[in-house]
């Protein structure tokens, strides 16, 4: 058994183990420690399979951002559940057998070699395939400009960020506006309301303010 | 002898099960936070399919995949935290079953 296989082994079982324990957790702060050990075991999993920049991006946002704020709203809400509270749903049978059918399905279709090793040709996943712009000089002066593929390896991260600003350029700029709106509709949502008499008065913020920076000083001199 | 890489199907089935994981979890549990923990588990499952796939055919769209499902999955957890959040100010609960307005 080679390296990459005894890596894969032992991180995939504490994938689905500290899997199982995120939907076993009574406490949601212990809950969101073993979802961050899971994205931590997938980005090892994402690396072994030659994806290095995904691996890094999965690292920073959701083991750096998703997590950050699952924990900010755990500890904000402050939910605790008691020792005697039911912490699943009363159809809870129903549930785990939708799931193992879910599996089973899965399973029965990924039978040992139903997918031969490696199909692609060349090593695309670190190539870097650029434009470049000739000219060419006719003999009777005119100037013909043509336009040369060409493919050079180089890092797994150069080829995705070519593939993002080069073939997926509009998906990825819909992706910044959904973000944009995502950011919009959060902040939208989760804003505390004012009622219209909280509105009328000034609000007590802006009531508290009465210092300048002249004030305290004048105060702090008397 | 030169490292062989875990199979494609080995990828698959663990990426199965997580996912079967996560939608038990979806389903059986009441707290709504550990419901959207269980929904990016499900997302982490699909985005081992997409890179195992990439890897198998070598090719680099699984990887774009996975970055654009990445960036979908930040969006949603943002809005879904600020729902739960103005559900809790609402009803000073976060079960599942307590938000049933809808129910007629």
């Amino acid at each position: 058994m080679s390296f990459p296989v005894m890596v894969f082994f032992l991180i995939g079982t504490i994938a689905v183990a500290s899997s199982i324990l995120v939907i076993a957790m009574r406490n949601p702060v212990h809950s969101a420690l073993f979802l961050l050990l899971t994205f931590l075991c997938v980005a090892v999993l994402f690396i072994l399979k030659e994806a290095e920049f995904v691996g890094a991006v999965q690292l920073l946002v959701y083991a750096g951002g998703i997590m950050v704020l699952f924990l900010f709203v755990v500890m904000l809400i402050n939910v605790r559940h008691l020792p005697d509270e039911k912490i699943v749903s009363p159809m809870w049978l129903g549930g785990i057998g939708v799931g193992l059918a879910v599996f089973i399905l899965f399973a029965t279709e990924v039978r040992p070699g139903t997918y031969a090793a490696n199909v692609g040709r060349d090593d695309y996943l670190r190539r870097v395939t650029t434009h470049k712009l000739l000219r060419h000089k006719n003999p009777d002066g005119s100037v013909r400009k043509y336009r040369v593929r060409s493919g050079t390896q180089s890092g797994n991260s150069e080829a995705v960020g070519n593939a993002l600003y080069g073939d997926y350029l509009v998906p990825f700029e819909v992706a910044s506006l959904f973000l944009l709106v995502a950011m919009i509709g959060a902040i939208l949502i989760g804003k505390r309301e004012l009622s219209a008499a909280d509105e009328d008065v000034n609000p007590q913020y802006m009531i508290d303010r009465v210092e300048t920076e002249k004030e305290v000083k004048e105060a702090m001199s008397a | 002898m030169p490292e062989v890489a875990p199979s494609t199907e080995a990828y698959l089935m663990l990426s199965a099960t997580l996912f079967a994981v996560g939608l038990i979890g979806v389903i059986v549990r009441r707290n709504m936070i550990t419901v959207l923990m269980a929904i990016e588990l499900m997302m982490n499952a699909v985005n081992i399919n997409l890179i195992a796939f990439s890897h198998r055919l070598s090719s680099l769209e699984g990887q774009v995949f996975t970055i654009f499902i990445i960036t979908v999955a930040a969006g949603e957890a943002a809005v879904g935290l600020a729902i739960i959040i103005q559900l809790y100010r609402l009803k000073s609960s976060v079960n599942v079953d307590d938000a049933r307005e809808l129910n007629g």
